[in-house]
């Protein structure tokens, strides 16, 4: 699976309340709405920048924080096709992999916004076009990898009639 | 429920809490690192993450679920209602829990967390929830975690989760903790020392004489902040605290030994004597950023909340009461005040601490998350500060990314409260 598209660059720390904000709580049963508002107390302007496709890039520890599965659905809403950090929070790496969003854990600083990159998911290999430096992301573990190839875990349950670990 | 399988008491074995329990409910041995599907005694949601979870089970038709006295719905974190769309959710989940049988507990109950451990929450059972402070079930030795909506829909249905099993850290806790300090102040200077991802996809087992001398209310404290340092869960293994609180609930025949083999395989241990350390405030606008009180200088205060999942119990109140009793909160500091769940706030009525807090110029309010989660009540303005016995300082966390929140103990509230800025409480002890 390659994934191919321009950088939004984010610092270490960004919250699940940084993503969807507590104050658009009423918002949360109609998600493309909410995703009108997306990082919208990290970077204001990040909701009316972003094109699909576009990839984020973020320091450590993005999406700690409350569990709401609203952030990542609402970064994939916007188009958002991959999140390449640092180190992610757990229950934001799980979500995002069960709502099939691909993430990758890598040392980004050399990566700066606006930057091209491509991105062989299956080989964990991370090209920035624009600077023409190769990084590679530690592995993606095979269940979260087959749940990128289902489509998500609903997919994936649909397809097993369970949830298939080995 | 389950069987006690052969190795699960066997001396021989090297495992940590997680480990037992989540073996248990496999069926089978389990070791660190791997993923497995694990059988769930309890799955719960609450007005902010279930109507999701509601809307994947439709869209899978698969409206049904597993155990409906062990499923739950809250409503927590908007209740009662401040706007039609919220309404709306909450009738959602008061329909669900009409065709299914899922337990609704109701505006004004409480905080999910508070009410899980003292109607739900078990020695030995596998809890999961979509609310990050799920690991709050951890201090009476259950595996306890936060998962997202999708998954604890599917929980809901199917009676399962799939899980890393975490490896785990142990943190052996000696010595008493000084007058004025409290767990509260233990569990920041943890996530101060190993950071606010220092504990990332691991487990925190919590032990040590220190811990055995808490009272149960304080050691919900600490498990419930486990997240705050990343962890998957928070776990503290069970006593006789643990069995009399059981006893008080009324389930005392649900109490069972929970510790970990004396020879399991831990990633990390940290000890850490508490006896020398002092009250801490959180800074703006991340958990670990912990400050102790002498280092901090005047910082003025517009609000003042004492209440939520971390720090709304009875024992709580009453250490905020003793400090507010015959006093009056600072002209220039709102005072809000949130019993954790209906069960505290008929106790806290009945010692007379709710009068105290009147007395003192509280707004008393009930019991939900209030002002926490920034949906409602007590949102700040801009530029105002609030010390807040909450868990979490993020920056909008409380409605305004504009706002200052600082996180303290209850006594520590109660004395800033009182002079309208953050005040050292052992002054007024």
């Amino acid at each position: 699976m390659v994934i191919k598209g321009k950088v939004w660059k984010f610092g270490n720390d960004i919250s699940t309340d940084h993503i969807a904000p507590g104050r658009y709580f009423h918002l949360r049963s109609n998600l493309p709405e909410l995703a009108k508002h997306v990082l919208e107390d990290a970077d204001p302007e990040f909701a009316s920048k972003v094109n699909e496709g576009d990839i984020i890039v973020a320091g450590r520890n993005f999406g700690l924080g409350s569990s709401r599965e609203h952030a990542p659905r609402i970064i994939k809403i916007a188009g958002v096709s991959c999140i390449i950090a640092n180190s992610f929070a757990r229950i934001f790496y799980r979500n995002s992999f069960n709502i099939g969003l691909p993430l990758l854990t890598t040392d980004t600083d050399k990566i700066e916004e606006g930057d091209e990159l491509e991105i062989d998911l299956e080989r964990g290999e991370i090209r920035d076009i624009t600077k023409g430096f190769t990084l590679n992301s530690l592995p993606i573990p095979p269940f979260m990898m087959r749940l990128i190839q289902d489509g998500g875990i609903e997919e994936h349950v649909k397809k097993y009639g369970d949830f298939k670990v080995d | 429920m389950l069987n006690i399988l052969p190795w699960m008491n066997g001396s021989r074995m090297n495992k940590t809490i997680s480990e037992k329990i989540i073996g248990e409910h496999v069926g089978r041995e389990v070791e660190a690192g791997e993923i497995v599907v694990a059988d769930v005694d309890v799955a719960m949601v609450q007005d902010g993450t279930g109507p999701l979870s509601i809307q994947r089970l439709q869209k899978l038709n698969m409206e049904r679920v597993f155990d409906p006295e062990n499923t739950i719905l809250f409503l927590d974190h908007a209740a009662p209602s401040p706007r039609k769309e919220l309404s709306n959710s909450h009738k959602m989940l008061r329909e669900f829990s009409k065709k299914t049988g899922a337990y609704l507990s109701e505006v004004g109950e409480g905080v999910c967390h508070q009410r899980l451990v003292e109607d739900w929450a078990n020695p030995g059972y596998l809890m999961v929830g979509a609310d990050s402070h799920t690991c709050t079930s951890g201090a009476l030795g259950a595996f306890a975690t936060g998962m997202g909506s999708t998954d604890v829909a599917l929980a809901f249905a199917l009676g399962k989760v799939w899980l890393k099993v975490p490896e785990t850290f142990k943190f052996i806790l000696k010595g008493e903790l000084p007058e004025g300090v409290y767990s509260k102040d233990l569990i920041l200077h943890i996530i101060q020392k190993i950071g606010a991802d220092g504990a990332t996809y691991k487990a925190m087992e919590f032990e040590g004489e220190t811990i055995e001398n808490l009272s149960m209310d304080s050691r919900f404290t600490i498990t419930n902040m486990a997240i705050e340092a990343g962890a998957k869960t928070g776990i503290i293994p069970t006593d006789k605290d643990t069995k009399k609180y059981l006893e008080m609930r009324g389930r005392g025949e649900r109490y069972r030994e929970i510790k970990a083999d004396s020879d399991a395989d831990y990633e990390r241990v940290f000890e850490i004597d508490v006896s020398e350390l002092e009250p801490v405030i959180s800074f703006p606008h991340t958990v670990d950023n912990v400050k102790k009180i002498s280092e901090v200088d005047s910082i003025p205060l517009d609000q003042v909340y004492i209440g939520t999942c971390t720090n709304g119990r009875l024992e709580d109140l009453k250490v905020a009461a003793a400090i507010l009793e015959g006093r009056r909160s600072n002209p220039e500091t709102r005072l809000i005040v949130i019993p954790a769940s209906m069960d505290v706030y008929k106790k806290a009525l009945k010692e007379g601490l709710i009068e105290i807090f009147i007395e003192a110029g509280a707004a008393i309010q009930s019991p939900g998350c209030g002002p926490c989660v920034g949906v409602h009540m007590g949102v700040l303005g801009d530029g105002e500060r609030v010390l807040s016995t909450q868990n979490r300082n993020f920056r909008g966390r409380m409605g305004n990314p504009e706002g200052f929140i600082y996180l303290g103990s209850p006594a520590m509230a109660a004395a800033s409260a009182i002079e309208g800025k953050i005040t050292d409480p052992r002054k007024y002890l």
